[in-house]
């Protein structure tokens, strides 16, 4: 190796190290929101009779804390008719919002007991289990239990899939279930199946 | 051809080197036309291009030869240049009176619009003057496309166009939440759940984009450094790019005027 070779390759590492000392702490600032856990989030959203099995009720609930409306969303809490492996003998069902097509919010039509998305026209029944238009998997759930003072509670989201099993929440358009597993691969920022 | 550097003359000199010596040179109109420029602007432009060579450059650049045939379509180039100009004007005075807050930025928009004098206008230059730049682009495409000129040497000015065409429209999907009404909203949950739908990286990617597993309170100033620092910076760079390799390989002639090429081919062995 060359006098000329070892000092080029001398500068090249130093401004390779000066470049490295700036970068990777400011991307790995940018990437931080990936790796961080979310927090407890469990609320109240009424008194248990408030909520029957026939019908949901909308509640509204703070998904995102601290930044006003735009951090709220709303879930549709009912009893649960106990008539399948997600719902409790006593417990409640709380259905999210969260359009499984692309996000949207849908809309409990209680004429038709189904779930109508706005957007591009994702038709649920009175479980959340799709019956028309494009989305992939039945509308997600929030966690449920009754609080000590006579309220219900709900809690962390999860994902479903086509058979109402409980998996690990997942972003709307994503299929649940086998393969899926690894196409979509968790993160620590979504809370596990419960 | 572009002239080769010459000395630019010093001031004062200029009656030394007069007209005859530019003559002589056989320089063109054009060259003919910044010397003139430049014994017009006294002592300061000569002061400036002795220490810079700016006029060799800028007579390469601005008095190039195009080819015969050269006609409305090739300034559609110039126009998206123009039209990103615009924004970037219009958008930094827009962020004088902007809050990238979940909380308060469609309070700080609605701010602009109705009580900032002309306010409403400069939004609108910059809202409208996006649809007209991607407008734009795609009709630059088109003629670029349509002329052939995209082919042999000018593949690598194709790459960097098609590069500056994505970057434009993630200008136009990072600008579309910053109103933040229902439409910004939820159009931006879409687009993020469309992202999180690639395969294996895209919910990292979504993650990636709104900082966090929903959007969530950074979520709007994310969006707002990507639309004024980071994209912007790299579509300045990339027309440099684009720009300087279509001074240094030319543009091309209309496709219509490429079946004369043999005769005057033929024509010209026959004179050597």
């Amino acid at each position: 190796m060359t006098r000329r070779g070892v000092f080029s390759a001398g500068a090249m590492a130093l401004g390779g190290a000066a470049g490295a000392v700036v970068l990777l702490p400011t991307i790995g600032f940018a990437l931080a929101p990936l790796f961080e856990e979310e927090g407890d989030t469990w609320q109240k959203v009424g008194p248990v009779e408030n909520f029957s099995e026939d019908t949901y009720t909308a509640v509204v609930i703070t998904a995102v804390p601290g930044i006003g409306e735009a951090g709220k969303t709303t879930a549709y809490v009912r009893r649960s008719r106990g008539d399948d492996q997600s719902e409790g003998e006593d417990g409640f069902v709380a259905i999210s919002t969260r359009c499984a097509h692309l996000g949207c919010p849908v809309r409990y039509v209680q004429a038709a007991g189904n779930f109508i998305c706005p957007c591009h026209g994702g038709v649920y029944d009175f479980d959340g289990k799709v019956i028309g238009g494009p989305p992939v998997r039945p509308l997600d759930r929030f966690q449920t239990r009754p609080s000590d003072d006579g309220q219900v509670e709900v809690g962390p989201r999860f994902s479903v899939t086509s058979q109402l099993d409980p998996v690990r929440t997942r972003d709307p358009g994503e299929f649940t279930g086998g393969v899926w597993d690894y196409v979509y691969p968790p993160r620590p920022s979504v809370p596990p199946a419960p | 051809m572009p002239n080769p550097l010459k000395r630019p003359s010093r001031p004062g000199e200029r009656s030394a080197n007069g007209a005859g010596a530019n003559g002589s040179n056989g320089a063109s109109r054009g060259a003919q036309g910044v010397e003139a420029a430049k014994e017009g602007g006294g002592g300061l432009v000569g002061w400036v291009d002795e220490r810079s060579g700016a006029t060799g450059f800028l007579t390469g650049m601005m008095f190039r030869k195009v080819p015969k045939g050269t006609n409305w379509f090739y300034t559609l180039g110039s126009a998206t240049l123009f039209a990103f100009t615009a924004q970037a004007i219009t958008g930094v005075f827009l962020a004088m009176y902007y809050t990238p807050s979940p909380t308060e930025a469609y309070e700080s928009i609605t701010h602009l619009t109705n009580d900032v004098w002309m306010g409403e206008f400069v939004r609108g230059m910059h809202k409208w003057g996006a649809t007209v730049m991607i407008c734009l682009i795609f009709l630059h495409m088109g003629r670029t496309f349509f002329f052939g000129a995209y082919k042999y040497p000018r593949e690598l000015n194709w790459v960097i166009g098609v590069v500056l065409l994505i970057l434009t429209l993630v200008m136009g999907l990072t600008g579309y939440l910053l109103p933040f009404d229902q439409r910004s909203y939820w159009a931006t949950v879409v687009a993020n759940n469309i992202t999180a739908t690639g395969p294996v990286v895209g919910p990292y990617l979504a993650d990636f984009l709104r900082a966090g597993p929903e959007v969530g309170a950074t979520t709007i100033q994310r969006f707002y450094a990507i639309h004024m620092l980071l994209v912007p910076g790299l579509i300045a760079a990339l027309i440099g790019a684009h720009m300087y390799l279509v001074v240094k390989l030319g543009t091309t002639a209309p496709p219509w005027l490429k079946a004369e090429r043999p005769k005057n081919a033929r024509k010209k062995t026959e004179v050597g």
